[in-house]
C-alpha cells in the first residue's frame, strides 16, 4: 500500500507545517512573517521578557490549571472509585451528568454559568469564576483515565489488604493509591493541560482577569506582535512536549507496576 | 469442637439467590472442602464467611463469636485469593509483613517472622525479590506466607490451584496437605475440581446452586452419593433404572469374591497418601438376608438393608454403579460375581486403561466399564459379545 | 440498600454534586432564560417564544446559524473523511510496535496551544502571509493569489454569507480537530477480528470489495464518534472566525459572546446557545440512528 503511505506522510506534513514554521520565525528578523527569511535573532525572545502583561497572563493560567487540575482529579478520583468498583441506584444517569461537559460546546457551559454568576447571583466573573468552569469540563477527562487506572488494578488486592487487617482507609491508602499515582499524574497533567488552554470560558469569563490564550488572543489582532506570538508559541510547544513526554513516562511505569503489557496507544 | 457455624445462611443479589439456607459446622483443625460447578454459590459462601459479603439472613459465627457487622479486616480468617492478589508495588517480604503493621512487636522479630513464614512455603531468601517477578507457583506460596504469619484460626483458599500447571497443581496439594497438618489451622478450600477436593480434605461440601447437596468424607461422598447429582457430579457412574422389592433371606450360594481389580484410580490415590484406610476383610454370613433388587440390564441381587438409604422405599429407583466395578470376563476367566451379557459398543485405549462402552439388554443407553490393562489381556473389538462381572456391594441406590 | 450501593453513592457524591449545581443548575437557567423576556434592565421572566423567532428571521442572525451549521459540517466532512484513510494505514499496515510511535506523532501537534496554531494559520493563508509569500517566491503573480479565498475576505467586503474565507476557517479546524477524528476511527479499527478479512478473501471478496462490505461496516462506530467529537467543539468555536474569519464571517459563539457582553441581551444570547446544542443534539440522533441502523445486530 504505496499511496496510502505517501498519504501518511503528506498528512503528517499538514499537520506539522504549522509547528515547524513557528521556530523559524520566532527567530526571523522581521516584524513581517513572510518568505524570504532575512536574518536570525532572539530580540523576539528578549521581547517577550518585557511583556509584563505576558509573564503576568502566564502566572494566572498556570494559577488556574493548577488548581483546576488539582480539583478535577479529585473529583475523578471520587467517580472512578464509585463507577469501576460498585454498583448503585441511578449510576448511569450520575455519571453520564458527570461526563456530560465532554459531548456539551463549551460556549453552553461558560454561558449557563455566567447567566447564574452574573444575573442571579450578581457576582463579578473572575479567576474563581474560570476555575470553577475549568474543573466541571476537566473531570470528564479526569474520570476516563482514572477509570482505566481503577480497571487495572485487581479488585482482589484492596480485598487481600482488608482480609490482613487493615481498614478501608488503610486499604486505601497503602495499596490503592500507590497503584494509581500514575493515573493520577496523568490526569493531572492531562487536566493541566486542558485549562492552560482553554479559551472561550476565559475570554467570556474574563471580566479583569486575562489568561494566556486570551492575552494571545489579544496579540492577535495586532499584526505587528506577530513575531512575539511565534516566540511565545516555540517556548509553549517545548514545554508541552515535555509535558507529554512526562505523561507518557507515568503511564507506561504504571502498566509496569500493575504488572501488565503495554498495549500501545496513547490516551 | 465447632470453629465456624453457618445458620440458615441466604444471600441474595437482587433477584438473584445465590445462597439457599445454608446450615455449615466446620471443625477446629479440619481441611473442609467447598466443591462444586461454576456458579453454585461456593465462592460466594467462602466471602461470605471471610466478611467480604453479608449475609441477606441468617447467621455466621466464628470462634462462638457472631460475626453480624465484623469487618473482613477484624475476623480471625485471612484468604489466598484466586489470583492471590500480590502486591505489586510492594517486595516479596513486604507482602508477607503486610499484615504485621498493628503488630506491637519490635521491627526485628517481625523481619523474622516474615523470614519464618517465607521459610516455611520453601522461598527462604526471596524477601527482597520484587513480587511482579514471580512465577504462579511462588505467587501461590507468597499468598499463603501472607496469609499464615498472621496465625488464623480459619485459612480461606479461593481455587488456589487453578492457575497452575498440572505438574505443579499435584505438587501443591501435597504441600498443602502436609502443611496443613503442620500448623493444625482449620482449611476451608474452595475448589471445583472434584480430584482435587477428594484428596486433601477431610470433608467435603458438595453444593448446586446455593445449596449443599451432601456434606461427607471423601470416602463416603464417593462410595455413597446420596443423589444423582452428587453422584455425577463426583467421578464417573453408570445410572441404571431398578426396582427395589421385599426383604428376603436366602442361603449364601457362593463365597466372598477375592479383591479384585476394584476401586483402582482415584482411591488408589487417596490410599497412596493415607487418607483413606482400606477396609478389612469381613466375614460373611452363611446365610444372607437382604432386600432384593431387580437392575435393569444387569439382573437381580440381594443387598443388605443397610445398603439401602431410609428414603428410597420399594418400587421403581435409579441405582448407580461406579465403571471401576464393573469388569468384563475375558475368554477363560470365571468369576463369583453376578455376571450380564453384553455386546462392546465403543472402545477407548488410555494406556494404563481400557474404557469399554458396552450395551446390556433392555437398557438404552451404554455402560461404562473401566479395565486395568494387565499383561495378557487383550483390548476387545467393538461388535465383540462378552460378560460383565459385577457385584450388588457396589450398588449405590440413589431413588428416583 | 446494600453496603456496596451506599458506599457508592458516598463516593459519587462529590463530582455528581458538584456536576448538579454547577452544571445542572445553570443549564436549566440557560434553558429558562432562551424564554424570558429582555427588559430594558433587567430580564423579565414572562415565558415568550420571541428570542427562538427572531433568531430564525432576522437575516443576520439566520445567516449566522446557516454558516455556523455549514462550517462546523464542512468540517466534520473533511476531518473525518481525511482522517480515516490515516487511521486504516497505522491499524493495517504500520507494524504493532510502531503504532504507539504513530499515534504519538499524532498527537503532538493537538497538544500546542490552539492559540498559536489558529495563528500560524492566519499567517499562512492570510494577505501577505507564508503561503503567497511562497507562491510570489516560485514566481507567480504579485497581484495576491486567490489562495484559499483568506486573501479574499482581507480584502473585500464579504458579498453574501458564503464567502471565500470559510475554506480558510475550514483548513484551520480540520487541522486542529484532526486526531479527535483518528483516535476513534483507529480504536473501531483496531478491534476488528484480522481473520475477518481472510475469511472474506477466503470466500471470494477482493481486497475493494472486503473493505467496503467488512471493514467499512465495522469501523462505523469508531467513524460516527469522529462525526461528534469533531461537530461538537466546531459548532461552538469561537477563536477561528475571529482570528483566521478576520471578523467578517462570525460564528454563533462571536455573537453569543456579543449578546451577552456587548449587547448585555442576555436571553437572545441564550437562545442562541441553545440552537447550537439543538444543533448538536441533532447531528448526535441522526448519527446514532446511522450507527444502529448499519450494525443492525446489537454488539
Amino acid at each position: 500500500m504505496r499511496s496510502l503511505r505517501v498519504y501518511a506522510v503528506l498528512y503528517l506534513l499538514f499537520l506539522y507545517a504549522p509547528i515547524v514554521l513557528l521556530p523559524i520565525f520566532a527567530f526571523n528578523d522581521s516584524a513581517v512573517i513572510s518568505f524570504p527569511l532575512s536574518g536570525a535573532t532572539t530580540q523576539w525572545f528578549t521581547g517577550l521578557a518585557d511583556e509584563r502583561e505576558m509573564t503576568g497572563a502566564l502566572r494566572t493560567s498556570i494559577l488556574i490549571a493548577l488548581i483546576s487540575a488539582s480539583f478535577a482529579t479529585v473529583l475523578g478520583i471520587f467517580a472512578a472509585m464509585a463507577g469501576t468498583r460498585s454498583d448503585f441506584p441511578a449510576k448511569r444517569p450520575i455519571l453520564g451528568l458527570i461526563m456530560l461537559p465532554l459531548v456539551l460546546p463549551e460556549v453552553i457551559v461558560a454561558t449557563s454559568l455566567l447567566i447564574v454568576i452574573v444575573q442571579v447571583f450578581g457576582l463579578d466573573p473572575g479567576a474563581w469564576s474560570i476555575i470553577v468552569a475549568h474543573v466541571l469540563i476537566c473531570t470528564p477527562f479526569s474520570v476516563a483515565i482514572l477509570n482505566s487506572a481503577f480497571q487495572n488494578l485487581d479488585p482482589a488486592l484492596e480485598e487481600a489488604a482488608l482480609d490482613l487487617g487493615e481498614s478501608r482507609r488503610g486499604a486505601f491508602r497503602r495499596v490503592t493509591l500507590p497503584l494509581i499515582v500514575p493515573g493520577i499524574v496523568s490526569s493531572f497533567l492531562i487536566a493541566f493541560t486542558i485549562s492552560l488552554d482553554e479559551f472561550i470560558i476565559a475570554f467570556f469569563m474574563s471580566g479583569n482577569t486575562t489568561t494566556l490564550p486570551v492575552y494571545i488572543y489579544g496579540l492577535t489582532r495586532f499584526p505587528g506582535k506577530m513575531p512575539l506570538v511565534m516566540a511565545l508559541g516555540t517556548l509553549l510547544v517545548a514545554a508541552s512536549i515535555i509535558l507529554l513526554i512526562a505523561a507518557e513516562a507515568m503511564r507506561r511505569r504504571g502498566l509496569r507496576r500493575a504488572g501488565l503489557k503495554d498495549t500501545g496507544g496513547f490516551l | 469442637m465447632t470453629l465456624i457455624q453457618l445458620a440458615g445462611v441466604h444471600k441474595h443479589y437482587g433477584d438473584f439467590h445465590a445462597l439457599k439456607g445454608i446450615d455449615l459446622d466446620i471443625r477446629q483443625g479440619e481441611f473442609f472442602s467447598l466443591l462444586g460447578p461454576s456458579g453454585c454459590g461456593k465462592t460466594t459462601l467462602l466471602r461470605v464467611i471471610a466478611g467480604f459479603e453479608g449475609v441477606s439472613e441468617g447467621s455466621v459465627s466464628i470462634d462462638g463469636r457472631d460475626m453480624r457487622g465484623v469487618g473482613a479486616n477484624h475476623r480471625p480468617t485471612n484468604m489466598v485469593f484466586q489470583s492471590y492478589a500480590i502486591f505489586p508495588h510492594l517486595s516479596v517480604g513486604e507482602n508477607v509483613g503486610f499484615g504485621l503493621r498493628r503488630d506491637p512487636r519490635p521491627r526485628e522479630d517481625k523481619a523474622k517472622a516474615v523470614d519464618e513464614a517465607l521459610e516455611m512455603v520453601g522461598l527462604s531468601g526471596y524477601g527482597k525479590r520484587a513480587a511482579h517477578a514471580l512465577s504462579g507457583g511462588q505467587r501461590q506460596r507468597v499468598a499463603l506466607a501472607r496469609a499464615l504469619i498472621l496465625k488464623p484460626k480459619v485459612l480461606l483458599l479461593d481455587e488456589p490451584l487453578s492457575a497452575l500447571d498440572k505438574k505443579i497443581r499435584e505438587q501443591m496439594q501435597v504441600e498443602l496437605i502436609k502443611l496443613q497438618r503442620e500448623v493444625g489451622i482449620t482449611f476451608i478450600l474452595v475448589t471445583h475440581d472434584q480430584e482435587e477436593a477428594l484428596v486433601m480434605s477431610d470433608r467435603i461440601a458438595v453444593m448446586f446452586e446455593g445449596e449443599i447437596g451432601q456434606m461427607d468424607d471423601p470416602e463416603t461422598l464417593y462410595r455413597r452419593p446420596n443423589s444423582r447429582r452428587v453422584a455425577g457430579f463426583i467421578g464417573m457412574m453408570n445410572f441404571l433404572p431398578a426396582t427395589i422389592g421385599q426383604k428376603v433371606s436366602q442361603m449364601k450360594s457362593r463365597p466372598a469374591p477375592p479383591p479384585g481389580p476394584d476401586n483402582r484410580g482415584l482411591l488408589q490415590r487417596l490410599k497412596d497418601i493415607g487418607r483413606v484406610v482400606p477396609p478389612a476383610p469381613k466375614a460373611l454370613p452363611e446365610y444372607e438376608t437382604g432386600i432384593e433388587v431387580k437392575v435393569a440390564g444387569l439382573g437381580r441381587c440381594i443387598v443388605p438393608p443397610e445398603q439401602i438409604p431410609d428414603r428410597v422405599g420399594q418400587g421403581e429407583t435409579i441405582v448407580g454403579i461406579r465403571p471401576e466395578t464393573l469388569s468384563i470376563l475375558f475368554e477363560g476367566e470365571t468369576t463369583q460375581r453376578n455376571i450380564a451379557e453384553a455386546v462392546v459398543d465403543e472402545v477407548v485405549y488410555y494406556g494404563d486403561m481400557t474404557y469399554y462402552d458396552v450395551r446390556v439388554a433392555g437398557v438404552e443407553k451404554p455402560l461404562t466399564i473401566s479395565m486395568k490393562n494387565l499383561i495378557g489381556r487383550p483390548v476387545l473389538d467393538v461388535g465383540v459379545r462378552t460378560r460383565v462381572a459385577w457385584d450388588e456391594r457396589s450398588l449405590v441406590i440413589l431413588g428416583s | 440498600m446494600s453496603d456496596e450501593a451506599r458506599r457508592g453513592l458516598f463516593l459519587v457524591s462529590p463530582p455528581f454534586l458538584y456536576a448538579i449545581l454547577l452544571l445542572a443548575v445553570p443549564v436549566v437557567t440557560i434553558i429558562l432564560y432562551s424564554f424570558w423576556t429582555d427588559g430594558y434592565l433587567e430580564v423579565v421572566p414572562d415565558l415568550t417564544l420571541e428570542n427562538y423567532t427572531e433568531s430564525l428571521t432576522d437575516p443576520l442572525i439566520r445567516q449566522l446559524l446557516v454558516r455556523s451549521v455549514g462550517v462546523a459540517m464542512a468540517v466534520t466532512a473533511a476531518t473525518v473523511l481525511l482522517a480515516f484513510p490515516i487511521a486504516y494505514y497505522i491499524s493495517f499496515h504500520v507494524r504493532p510496535e510502531r503504532k504507539s510511535l504513530w499515534l504519538f506523532l499524532i498527537t503532538i501537534p493537538f497538544w500546542t496551544s490552539y492559540l498559536i496554531r489558529v495563528a500560524l494559520w492566519k499567517v499562512i493563508l492570510g494577505y501577505n502571509g507564508v503561503a503567497n509569500s511562497v507562491l510570489d517566491l516560485l514566481g507567480f503573480s504579485q497581484e495576491p493569489v486567490l489562495f484559499f479565498g483568506a486573501v479574499v475576505g482581507q480584502v473585500f467586503e464579504p458579498v453574501t454569507w458564503f464567502n471565500l474565507s470559510i475554506p480558510a476557517i475550514v483548513i484551520t479546524l480540520s487541522h486542529a480537530y484532526a486526531p479527535f477524528a483518528i483516535l476513534p476511527i483507529f480504536v473501531a479499527l483496531e478491534k476488528i477480528d484480522r481473520s475477518l478479512g481472510e475469511a472474506s478473501r477466503d470466500l471470494g471478496d477482493g481486497p475493494l470489495m472486503t473493505f467496503w462490505r467488512v471493514t467499512l461496516p465495522l469501523a462505523v462506530p469508531g467513524v460516527v464518534a469522529a462525526v461528534l467529537i469533531v461537530f461538537i467543539p466546531t459548532i461552538g468555536d469561537y477563536v477561528t472566525p475571529a482570528v483566521v474569519g478576520g471578523d467578517k464571517n462570525p460564528m454563533i459563539a462571536n455573537f453569543v459572546y456579543i449578546s451577552f457582553l456587548k449587547l448585555d441581551n442576555y436571553p437572545q444570547g441564550a437562545a442562541l446557545a441553545m440552537l447550537s446544542m439543538l444543533a448538536v443534539t441533532l447531528i448526535a440522533l441522526v448519527f446514532l440512528w446511522l450507527n444502529r441502523r448499519w450494525l443492525r445486530v446489537g454488539r
